[in-house]
């Protein structure tokens, strides 16, 4: 039962056509992910999945349900969160503040210091600097604050785009694992990555976007076979 | 090597520096105008301190930047530095002397020259002036030879006399208002500045205050007291300056209420744009509209002319133009939701230039007077006091200040005030967090809309009537500029800046022209100094100089997370 039904949407920055004509499912309880190079659209997609891009064709569909209608805002009471690409955490609150507006549509109760616990648990660096003010954390540790952010609304479905922006390969790789247990915890992912690698390594199945278009769809194993994708993503020869 | 050059080249820059300000404010003929007038009567003119005073500065800026404290060489660094600002002053008389400076900088006469070499012949004279220069700087020496606990309170001794003689007619104005008690202050004073006995008690007294109170070690006292002697404190100082608040009017007589009322509107409006500004980050040069709204709509439903409406009673009108007010935050705001930055400041001056000119417009003449306002706009009665003068309406801006400062602080950390603050840092991913853009922002315009229509009505029942000239561009930019100088989103900011922007220029009154000079170094030296304001949020300071936010600061930032009702 898919979660996530994308349809043949076309999105245009002013007269650009950016999309062109993309079509993606994404089931209850996978990780998907959606590779791709530099300007290939990626974010766009995303952005057009959160509604903050109105599409001119085509339709997003949540759980079933058309979210034309719906404003960004909206979404995340649908169970539909986002980490943003670049982190885009807020740099003068504090970490807790940042939590805390991650969980703005909640109500205040046990199960909101539940969630709090499980982020914590999660990323134990949090914990320790939840009252450094978010713009002196490090790259790593911003990008563990964006992804609890997210994690604080409690969503069904997760969109992370490029979460290995900028960091080391150690950080990418815990990173990456942390992705992986929040997925086995019962969250949907749709993963969006430059690190074709790394996002076939965690996904079940993977979408590969060249310039608008989806060039391929397979799953991840079949990805990772796949000369062409070797060769351009994988960087073997 | 190198630091040695660099400090000698400081040394020589502050020394120029010195001098090109004393020169600066002689050539401008701030000296000359203030020749006459005493600090302390007969021995210190203003024009001596305008003149020395860059030196003495100039002189502890050099001496700071020393690596180490050899008396010998602090005595060279200060008495140089000031040498040289006496030298920049020496040369340009000399140069007087051969070319008419006159002719172009009209302010350089010979009283001028006169009186910066002491009445005596050029040679001598200019002798004279390079020998006090040497003095003063060999004075900054000296005084930063002393221990920490002496300098601090000598300083402070100084600064004070300076003060109350620099402000002599403005503290007799107040005193003349006090009854029999004027007799018990007055003698304090001279004709022109301090007597010279009564400042060398002041001098003394302030001193040894200093003095006193360097030696008590004030964190030691506050941890040493229980919970229940801080709350004693906490609450005398509230009440304390409660009474003071309520007392002003009648402690600083009719002319400073006026300016108080004054400034208590700006405070008014302040509070409001800080919600839009401060709280949200929508950076709106039009709020004078809102302001103008509120006064229009007061007068012209309470004014007894012809040209009013209705000839409603204060109170009744109140609502009335609040509500207008409030509508047109929120229609403003609907067309400028996608607009941001400096977008948003373009389209916001915009509509604070409509709302004027419509005023202005003969084709609303009928109801607004056009260009001769409305006269005669009805004041507030309580029961059968009709609050009249400046002294009573004193009370009830405090009141309406009150209401609207306690809105603002219960805003600012409640859930509005949380969603603002994300907007105001990152709008997209406030909107992912599940805030409704529309609403939020139209409820910022709104609020400050509300606050500045109700200085708009307040505007207008103090003042009795309005013009179109009261509501142009710059009453926008002063409030945007009394947020800014004291500290974006701080609501004690609001207060400090609202005194010291609109104070300010008041208590300069006395320089006349020369004072919008003084006013503008000061803003100049002050957004150098403190950018982010006399009394900034604790977060904001922590941002612009995180090098320096101790451990105090760790802790307060912790107290607003862990209660964010505070």
């Amino acid at each position: 039962m898919p979660i996530l039904e994308v349809e043949n949407i076309h999105s245009y920055y002013g007269n650009i056509h950016a999309l062109k004509g993309i079509s993606l499912t994404v089931d209850k309880g996978e990780i998907v992910t959606l590779i791709g190079a530099n300007g290939a659209g990626k974010s766009t997609t995303l952005r057009t999945i959160c509604g903050l891009l109105k599409p001119r064709e085509g339709c997003v569909r949540f759980d079933g349900e058309d979210l034309a209608p719906c404003k960004p805002h909206d979404l995340i009471f649908k169970g539909m969160s986002m980490v943003p690409e670049g982190r885009r955490i807020f740099s003068r609150l504090t970490v807790s503040e940042n939590l805390e507006m991650g969980a703005y549509t909640r109500r205040k109760g046990p199960e909101l210091v539940a969630d709090l616990e499980r982020v914590f648990t999660l990323f134990p660096r949090l914990k320790e600097r939840r009252k450094q003010v978010g713009g002196t954390l490090s790259g790593g540790e911003q990008q563990m604050l964006a992804t609890g952010r997210a994690l604080m609304a409690h969503p069904r479905l997760l969109l992370m785009d490029e979460p290995s922006m900028g960091l080391a390969p150690v950080l990418v790789e815990s990173i990456f694992d942390t992705i992986v247990q929040i997925n086995k915890e019962g969250t949907t992912i749709l993963l969006v990555e430059q690190n074709a690698l790394m996002a076939l390594s965690i996904a079940a199945r993977g979408y590969v976007l060249q310039t608008g278009e989806i060039v391929l769809q397979d799953s991840a194993d079949e990805l990772k076979k796949n000369k062409m994708i070797q060769k351009s993503y994988l960087g073997m020869e | 090597m190198k630091n040695k050059s660099s400090y000698w080249a400081k040394t020589l820059q502050n020394g120029l520096i010195g001098g090109g300000i004393s020169l600066l404010l002689s050539v401008v003929g701030l000296v000359l105008a203030f020749g006459k007038t005493y600090i302390i009567s007969g021995v210190l003119t203003m024009a001596q301190v305008f003149v020395l005073a860059p030196f003495l500065f100039e002189a502890t800026q050099s001496i700071r930047q020393l690596p180490s404290k050899e008396p010998i060489k602090t005595l060279l660094v200060g008495g140089l530095t000031g040498l040289l600002g006496g030298a920049v002053l020496a040369l340009f008389i000399l140069i007087n002397n051969f070319i008419n400076i006159r002719s172009v900088l009209i302010n350089v006469s010979p009283d001028l020259v006169n009186l910066l070499t002491f009445h005596l012949p050029l040679v001598a004279g200019l002798l004279a002036l390079l020998g006090i220069s040497l003095v003063v700087g060999l004075v900054a020496a000296g005084v930063f030879m002393l221990p920490d606990r002496i300098r601090g309170a000598l300083s402070q001794a100084v600064m004070v006399v300076v003060l109350v003689g620099l402000f002599r007619d403005l503290i007799v104005t107040v005193i003349l208002h006090w009854g029999w008690v004027q007799y018990a202050f007055l003698w304090i004073f001279a004709q022109s500045g301090l007597t010279i006995i009564s400042a060398l008690l002041l001098f003394a007294l302030v001193g040894g205050l200093g003095y006193w109170s360097a030696g008590r070690n004030r964190k030691a006292i506050a941890a040493n007291r229980t919970p229940r002697q801080q709350k004693v404190v906490r609450w005398g100082t509230l009440g304390v300056l409660g009474l003071i608040a309520l007392l002003l009017p009648a402690i600083l007589g009719s002319y400073f209420s006026e300016i108080l009322d004054n400034v208590g509107i700006y405070i008014l409006m302040g509070l409001g744009l800080n919600i839009v500004v401060g709280f949200a980050g929508l950076l709106d040069l039009g709020y004078v509209a809102f302001y103008a709204i509120g006064a229009y709509t007061l007068g012209m439903l309470t004014t007894s002319e012809a040209v009013g409406l209705l000839h409603l009673s204060f109170w009744v009108a109140l609502p009335v133009a609040l509500v207008v007010a409030v509508a047109a935050g929120v229609i403003l705001g609907l067309p400028i939701l996608r607009l941001r930055g400096d977008y948003l400041a373009i389209v916001t001056l915009g509509f604070g230039e409509i709302i004027r000119i419509v005023v202005l417009s003969d084709w609303l003449k009928p109801l607004l007077g056009g260009s001769e306002g409305i006269q005669r706009i009805g004041k507030p009665a309580i029961g059968g006091l009709v609050l009249a003068n400046q002294q009573q309406l004193y009370y009830l801006i405090l009141v309406c200040i009150l209401i609207a400062g306690f809105i603002a602080i219960r805003l600012k950390d409640s859930h509005l005030g949380r969603s603002w603050m994300a907007l105001r840092e990152d709008e997209d991913v406030a909107e992912a967090m599940g805030i409704n853009k529309v609403t939020t922002k139209l409820l910022a315009f709104a609020m400050g809309a509300l606050f500045s229509g109700l200085g708009g009505v307040l505007f207008a029942t103090k003042v009795g009537s309005i013009y179109p000239q009261s509501f142009s561009f710059i009453v926008s930019i002063n409030i945007l500029s009394l947020i800014i100088v004291g500290g974006m989103g701080s609501i004690p900011g609001v207060f400090v800046g609202g005194l010291a922007l609109v104070g300010l220029p008041l208590l300069l009154s006395q320089f006349a022209d020369f004072r919008y000079l003084i006013y503008g170094a000061v803003l100049v030296i002050m957004m150098l100094r403190k950018p982010e304001g006399l009394a900034p949020e604790a977060r904001r300071r922590l941002e612009l100089h995180e090098d320096d936010a101790g451990p105090g600061l760790q802790e307060e930032l912790q107290t607003v997370t862990k209660n964010p009702g505070r």
